[in-house]
């Protein structure tokens, strides 16, 4: 029991994605303008990665490593309509105003690193768990943006307005807004040396994908990481070669250098012999 | 024809994918460091989100519909996407070499972008029919690879700046990306 408190306290406290692991930007910038829309954001993505981890985690020992990353698709991209059908049913207005972010919860990087890296090598208790840890840590995550976001567009907290309307800052509330709150984030962070990966203080090898959303450039990990390995290792071989030729051509001064002390050696030599004679 | 071009400068400028729209951040923020490697990025999102509006609106009109599952258009749109990216890398490395070499290492990173699979939804959303879901996957694409190409060459421009501690980093990125919305805004009152 002990591992499942400590699956949820990890995923909200010590490896928060939004804060910490810096994953799933799409969604902290494009919902956060309002709180309870970012509350509904999370919870469904919880919901989505409670059940994923769980069924990836069950189907683990079944699914072939070759085509993994195609069935972890599938399984998310169901779950993602399960929950799009029953917010469309039940609570309406939260569906028509995430609107198309609703479906793009498939290709959240939170949802495929976590299978990725943890539901596909534990149990599928402690994959629930850390589903429900890491959801909330989003859920929390993008809750605090959007208060402050709301707070300083709207002068509103969750819907109930304080601040009279002359003090509202609306930019804050548009696009905008939105890269400038998470830029502050992430200076407040550098300034107090917390730990993110945006200042790369995290252990990045934990997930899938790096854990950085800054150098990842979609959901699909692993693709990912193949293709970042072969540009690094050519790049190496590239340094690697351009050092070699430094070198053989630093030897070639060196000896040209060398020729040209002996020649003057030999000459001063000569001219002494010279001066003696 | 008129309507046709409002579409693409409207997916291109007013809605920007990125900077209005949110969607393909993260190319955005990390492969922008270089102006040729954003360029590399955006030719090949160009190249994908062009031929991905084409096969999901195919896939939509002749499969889902008469078989009456709308509902499965997410399942179906991932995938179809995901396949076309692994036969398009394949077709490529096989036949234009050159090609595949310039955009090559591009293509497994967007194959799951939100930015191509949001296009694919929008255009079923928008209701649009082929050939209007072709113009607004050219205008999303052209839309991306304006934003990017812009953030990396402003990038280049200031990395010799003095910039203060805090704010070395993500935080002046997103600063910059945060005025260029700005500017994209202004586009607002062209339709």
């Amino acid at each position: 029991m002990s591992k499942c408190v400590e699956r949820i306290y990890n995923g909200i406290i010590k490896e928060n994605p939004t804060f910490v692991l810096m994953l799933g930007m799409c969604p902290t910038l494009a919902v956060t303008t309002t709180a309870t829309n970012a509350i509904g954001m999370g919870l469904s993505t919880t919901a989505v990665l409670v059940f994923s981890n769980l069924l990836i985690s069950l189907l683990r020992n079944i699914i072939p490593d070759r085509v993994r990353i195609p069935a972890y698709i599938v399984v998310i991209a169901s779950l993602v309509t399960i929950v799009q059908l029953v917010l469309q049913a039940y609570i309406p207005s939260l569906y028509s105003a995430l609107g198309i972010y609703i479906p793009l919860i498939v290709v959240n990087c939170i949802i495929m690193g976590r299978a990725e890296s943890y539901a596909a090598k534990n149990g599928p208790l402690e994959s629930a768990f850390d589903g429900i840890g890491m959801g909330l840590g989003f859920t929390v995550g993008i809750t605090c943006i959007a208060i402050v976001r709301e707070l300083l567009a709207q002068g509103a907290f969750f819907g109930f307005e304080f601040i009279p309307e002359d003090y509202h800052i609306t930019l804050i509330g548009l696009a905008p807004g939105a890269f400038f709150v998470l830029s502050i984030l992430t200076a407040l962070q550098n300034k107090f040396k917390m730990p993110s990966a945006t200042n790369g203080s995290v252990p990045q090898s934990s997930l899938a994908c790096g854990g950085n959303c800054m150098s990842c450039s979609g959901a699909a990990c692993s693709a990912n990481h193949v293709a970042l390995e072969e540009v690094r290792q050519v790049e190496l071989a590239k340094a690697a070669e351009a050092k070699k030729a430094a070198a053989a051509a630093a030897a070639a001064k060196k000896a040209e250098m060398a020729a040209k002390k002996a020649a003057e050696e030999a000459a001063a030599q000569a001219a002494a012999e010279k001066d003696a004679e | 024809m008129k309507e046709l071009i409002l579409v693409i400068i409207g997916s291109a400028l007013v809605n920007n994918i990125i900077l209005s729209q949110f969607q393909g951040l993260c190319p955005f923020l990390g492969v922008s460091k270089k102006v040729d490697t954003s360029l590399g990025m955006g030719a090949a999102v160009i190249f994908v989100i062009t031929l991905a509006s084409i096969a999901t609106n195919l896939v939509y009109t002749f499969v889902l519909v008469p078989l009456g599952l709308e509902y499965l258009q997410t399942i179906a749109f991932i995938l179809v996407i995901a396949a076309l990216v692994q036969l398009v890398e394949m077709f490529l490395k096989k036949n234009v070499p050159s090609l595949y070499q310039a955009l090559g290492v591009f293509l497994p990173l967007i194959t799951t972008n939100c930015a191509v699979l949001g296009s694919a939804l929008t255009n079923v959303s928008k209701g649009y029919n082929f050939i209007f879901s072709v113009a607004n996957g050219i205008g999303t694409a052209v839309g991306f690879t304006v934003a990017i190409v812009l953030l990396a060459s402003i990038r280049e421009s200031i990395e010799d700046n003095d910039i203060p501690f805090n704010f070395q980093g993500s935080p002046i990125v997103l600063i910059t990306s945060g005025l260029m919305a700005i500017a994209f805004m202004g586009f607002s009152g062209l339709i």
